[in-house]
This record gives structure tokens, sequence and C-alpha cells, in this order.
């Protein structure tokens, strides 16, 4: 009992659990599994052979962390900063360190800018952005969208309705203001 | 090639895309075979993740076969078979030498908190990941591995990331004989990590989530005692019940950045990203562990402030650990479990999407809809 020096009983006795789950007691011993120690040598270097990488070429100017002391031998070449989320981004990376909050807010921020670039670019190709496609959110109906929240006891099935108003919002917004402002254009070119 | 793109939050689409270049001499370009979409995509997918970039393909679980290798690989050769750890690591920085490969410097100029990661946003290195027909593979000699010949594809790409992630949470909780361990979230890793807690000799493994179908998986996969939280008034009490009020002695946080059960602390950080995540799977955790016991985080939070009760953790004299997963310093021993049959990873397995239909894949996983609990992403599906 917890308010005197004893440990608790378990349900099941260890012969019991042995008999029950398969593979019980196989790391036992806590010195004897992967991660211990935490800091451990590796005399093969898991397979490296050399002491510092050669560097990879930056073909642009990589953005970096200014905690680190120099642009690392080998990073990403996914998606080089453009626009004004680019802007924003290189701003961010160069002026503030991972320890700032505005570092990591801006550079949300660029994202949600991204997002509006890349979808407003998409009506000049041949394969504008297509919300009811690309949530995937026809899968409603063929993967028991209702049968899969109703009668269960889910705690995220309410704010699975926001889901939508997040997603559709924006478009209903951005579609509403292209609409006036066209109107408002034709109208004052009619007079 | 045919390639997952993120187009911003909540939307992907496949795309048409380059062959990703040889960069480096010691990059290999691997053929996908079989990928799969993890928890941790759904951060990156519903826009929590800073500096995730418009047009990145995702992806961090994935096998495939070696296409091209670069002037400087030594320890790989086109048609290999390989599996590679969600890692990206150089094999002798500091952390590396010391096994800490989750946490390499060498590899991530965009952020020195964090390691490489395939397919994860610029926070995380700025590679495109594994939902593909094709992906660039760095430090070939250090992180991939031949598949064995008796492993199965299913369990190979589960290694990649989930197994070894669980399992790995189990270890952090540092668990000895006897011990009770409470894992909140039925996922995939805590799943795993349920399971494994009962390799290290856990005396009682109880699995919180909300989902019944979850719990009913942790109940026939991981032999665990379930509870559904939405039943109680407060989980945390009713964890005091069941421990006779002393707590569990290592409590598993396999949740992460999007935990429901608070409404504030889930629209403040899944909906309006004021915070890194929402805490409330953590914040449970801190609670329903003993005092003077180990709280092991393995579900993820974004690099920005998270409101944790840290004032109980410090009061309660808790150990707190965590990490990303270290994964190929797992694969041995795991390796040696699956073939001993303790573990059979695939049994997780609920969906196989071919990578055309990736879009429904995502909201499939992201609205836990149609009994999911992992689904598997397949390219050339045919
Ligand atoms: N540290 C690492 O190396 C690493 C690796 C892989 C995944 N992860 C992280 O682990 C977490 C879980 O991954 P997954 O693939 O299992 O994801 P998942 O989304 O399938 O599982 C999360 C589960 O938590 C449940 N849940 C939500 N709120 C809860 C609460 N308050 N209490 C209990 N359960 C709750 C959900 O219903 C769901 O079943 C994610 O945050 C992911 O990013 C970390
Ligand atoms: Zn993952
Ligand atoms: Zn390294």
């Amino acid at each position: 009992m917890t308010y005197t020096s004893d440990k608790p009983p378990l349900p099941e006795t260890t012969e019991q659990l042995r008999a029950r789950i398969p593979g019980w007691g196989a790391d036992l011993d806590p010195k004897d599994r992967p991660s211990v120690p935490k800091l451990r040598w590796q005399e093969d270097r898991t397979g490296a052979h050399w002491d510092f990488p050669e560097r990879q070429p930056e073909r642009w100017p990589r953005e970096r962390s200014i905690e680190h002391a120099f642009l690392t031998p080998v990073f990403g070449t996914s998606c080089p900063p453009r626009g004004v989320s680019g802007a924003l981004r290189r701003f961010s990376y160069r002026r503030f360190s991972e320890g700032r909050a505005a570092h990591w807010l801006l550079l949300l921020a660029a994202d949600r800018v991204d997002a509006w670039e890349n979808h407003l670019r998409s009506f000049a190709t041949a394969r504008p952005d297509n919300p009811i496609t690309e949530t995937g959110v026809l899968s409603e109906f063929s993967r028991h969208g209702f049968s899969s929240r109703f009668g269960k006891k889910r705690a995220d099935a309410g704010h699975h309705l926001l889901d939508p108003v997040i997603v559709a919002g924006p478009w209903v917004l951005a579609g509403g203001l292209a609409y006036s402002g066209v109107r408002a254009a034709l109208r004052r070119r009619r007079r | 090639m045919r390639a997952m793109v993120y187009r911003g939050p909540y939307k992907v689409r496949v795309e048409e895309k380059d062959m990703p270049p040889i960069e480096h001499p010691n990059d290999a370009i691997v053929r996908v075979t079989l990928g799969a979409i993890c928890g941790s995509d759904l951060h990156l997918y519903h826009g929590m993740m800073p500096d995730t970039r418009v047009g990145m393909t995702f992806g961090h679980e994935f096998i495939g076969v070696v296409e091209e290798v670069g002037s400087g690989v030594a320890n790989l050769s086109r048609g290999d078979r390989v599996m590679v750890p969600f890692n990206i690591f150089c094999g002798t920085c500091w952390f590396c030498a010391r096994s800490l490969y989750s946490n390499c410097h060498n590899v991530n100029p965009n952020a020195t908190a964090v390691g490489g990661i395939y397919g994860y946003s610029h926070t995380c290195g700025g590679y495109d990941g594994g939902q593909s027909e094709f992906v660039r593979v760095p430090f070939a000699d250090v992180g991939p591995t031949i598949i064995p010949e008796w492993m199965d594809d299913e369990d190979a790409v589960l290694l990649t990331d989930a197994l070894p992630t669980g399992y790995f949470g189990a270890q952090l909780g540092d668990i000895v004989e006897g011990d009770v361990v409470v894992v909140f979230g039925a996922g995939p890793v805590g799943l795993f990590a349920a399971k494994s807690a009962w390799l290290m000799g856990a005396g009682r493994v109880v699995v919180i989530d909300h989902l019944e179908y979850r719990l009913e998986k942790a109940r026939t996969f991981a032999h665990a005692e379930t509870y559904n939280f939405t039943e109680y008034d407060d989980i945390v009490v009713h964890m005091k019940k069941i421990t006779d009020h002393l707590g569990a002695d290592v409590a598993i946080d396999a949740v992460g950045a999007e935990a429901d059960g608070n409404l504030t602390q889930h629209i403040t950080a899944a909906k309006l990203k004021l915070q890194g995540g929402s805490p409330v799977a953590l914040n449970w955790a801190i609670d329903s562990v003993r005092k003077g016991g180990t709280v092991s985080v393995m579900g993820a939070y974004g690099p920005m402030f998270s409101a944790v009760k840290f004032g109980d953790a410090l009061n309660k004299g808790l150990t707190l650990r965590m990490n990303q997963c270290p994964v190929k310093r797992q694969w041995p021993r795991l390796f040696e479990h699956i073939r001993n049959g303790y573990l059979k990873p695939s049994e997780i397995i609920t969906h196989r999407i071919p990578l055309e239909h990736i879009a429904e894949g995502y909201h499939i996983f992201s609205a836990k809809l149609d009994g999911c609990i992992k689904p598997l992403v397949v390219p050339n599906a045919g």
C-alpha cells in the first residue's frame, strides 16, 4: 500500500506473464539494451570512411541556422526559397537563432504565404490546386467517415468539424474577394 | 518520376518530378518499393512544423532497391535491397561517434537542435522523402542496411521508424522487472512501446487512447490493459485509483503535438500554432507517474514552447527522457526479436495505399477513418 512502505502487488506473477506474453523478459537486464549507455563510442564509425565528410557543392545560397559555425557538409536541396515566402525565410535564418520565438513564428508565417503564392501560381498552370482532390476528403464517403465517428467515444470528432472551415474558409474568402474585385472593375469600366 | 507533393496544410497530391540527382560522392539513389505514412507526417500535413515548404515530398519510412551510387560509396551497390533508417547521419561527428545518430551535426544546416530526417521539412534539413518512386539517400555507407533474406518487406519498412521508436520509448523508461508502465497513445508507436515494455520485464502495461479500435489492438497485439480516456471524468485520477494511489513507475508519451483531451490545448497548438505542440498527453504522463518515476517522451513536438507542467515534474522528482529514435542502433536486437517470433511488426498494418491515392491515404490516417492504424504507401501499385 502506498501509504506504507510496501510496493502494491501486481495482478500477475512472473510465471504467468512469461506464459502469457511471448518474449517477456527477453531484455530484462537494464544494462544490456541497445541504447545503454546513452553515449557509446562507435569504433567502426557505422561504416563511415572519413574524419570529416567531403563537402556537397552549394548550388544556390543555402540558408542556415546562425548557431552553426558553417554550412554543414551535407544538406537537403528540396524547394529553394523563392518569392515573398523565400525572403521571409532567409531573413528569419539570417537574423534569429533557434532560441528565439521570432525565428519560428516568421517561418510559420512564411509557410502560410508560401501556400498562397503556390495556389496563385498554380492557376496559371495546366494543373490548378484543387482542394477537393488534394484534401482526400472524398474518402469520407468511401471509407466510412460517418460510422468511423458516430456513436464512438472519440475526443477529436468535435474539432474535425473545424477542418473544413480551416481548409475551405480561405478559399471561399479569396473567391469572394476575386469575384467582387472583378465586378467592381467591370462596373468602373461600364461607367 | 511520380512523387507525393505537399501543397499547403491538409493538401497533398502526386506530381511528376525530376529524378533526384547524386549531390555528394557518398549519396545513393534508391528506388522505393514500399513506404509508409507516420504519425509525424501528420504534424507536417497539418502545417504545424515551421519551414514546411510547398513542393516538398514527405516520407521517412521506406525500403527499396539501390538504383545508383555516388563515386565514394563502398558498402552498397546497384541492385541491393535496402532498408533506410529515418535519420540521415554522417557516422563521424561528435554525436554519431557516440551513437546518437538522430542528433547528427553534419546533415542539417537549418537547425542545430535536430538532426536530419527524410521528407521532414527544412527544419530537419530540407531533404525530400520516400513517398515517391525514387529518393536521394545521403551517407549511403552509413545509414542503409541490406534487408536480411528471411525478413518480410512489411516488417522491414516498419523497422525504419515505428518499431524502433516504440522500442526506444520503452528503453528510455528505464523499465525494471515488475514495473507498472502506462503508455499514452495506441498508434503504431504506442502499440510497439507497450509490446516492448513486456520484453524489458514490465509487470503491468496499461494503454490509454480514445479510439476504441486502437485500444482493441492494444489488448490483442500488445497484451495490454486499456482505458478510453473519454469514459473518465479525469484520467489522471483513474490512473491513481488503479495503482493503489502510487501512480505508474513509468509513463510513455506516444501521442505528441496533436494530443486531444483538452480542447484549448489542442486548438492553440494544432489549429492556431501558438505553441509547439499540445502537451495534454505529456501532462497526463507527468501527473500519472509516481514520484521519482520516469517519463519517456516519444511523441514529437515543434521547436516552439509548449505549456508543459514543469513544476509537477520538478516537485515529483521525475526523470524525463526523450529523443528522436537513433534507429540503426536498435536494429541488431530488433532483428533478433523478430526472428525469435517475439515481435511481428506487420500485424499493425491496416491499409496499403497506392502512391497515386496518397491524398486519400493522408485523410484516412489523419481523421482516423476505416479502422486505420498504419497505412503503407505502395509506389507503382499498377
Ligand atoms: N521520437 C521519435 O523518434 C518519433 C518517431 C516516430 C513518431 N514519433 C511521434 O510519435 C507520436 C505518435 O506517432 P504514431 O505514428 O503512433 O501516431 P498516431 O497519430 O497514429 O497515434 C497517436 C495516438 O494518440 C492518440 N491520442 C490523442 N490524444 C491522446 C491523449 N491525450 N492521450 C492518449 N492518447 C491520445 C490518438 O488517438 C492516436 O491513436 C507522434 O507525435 C509522432 O510524431 C516520434
Ligand atoms: Zn516517423
Ligand atoms: Zn553525424
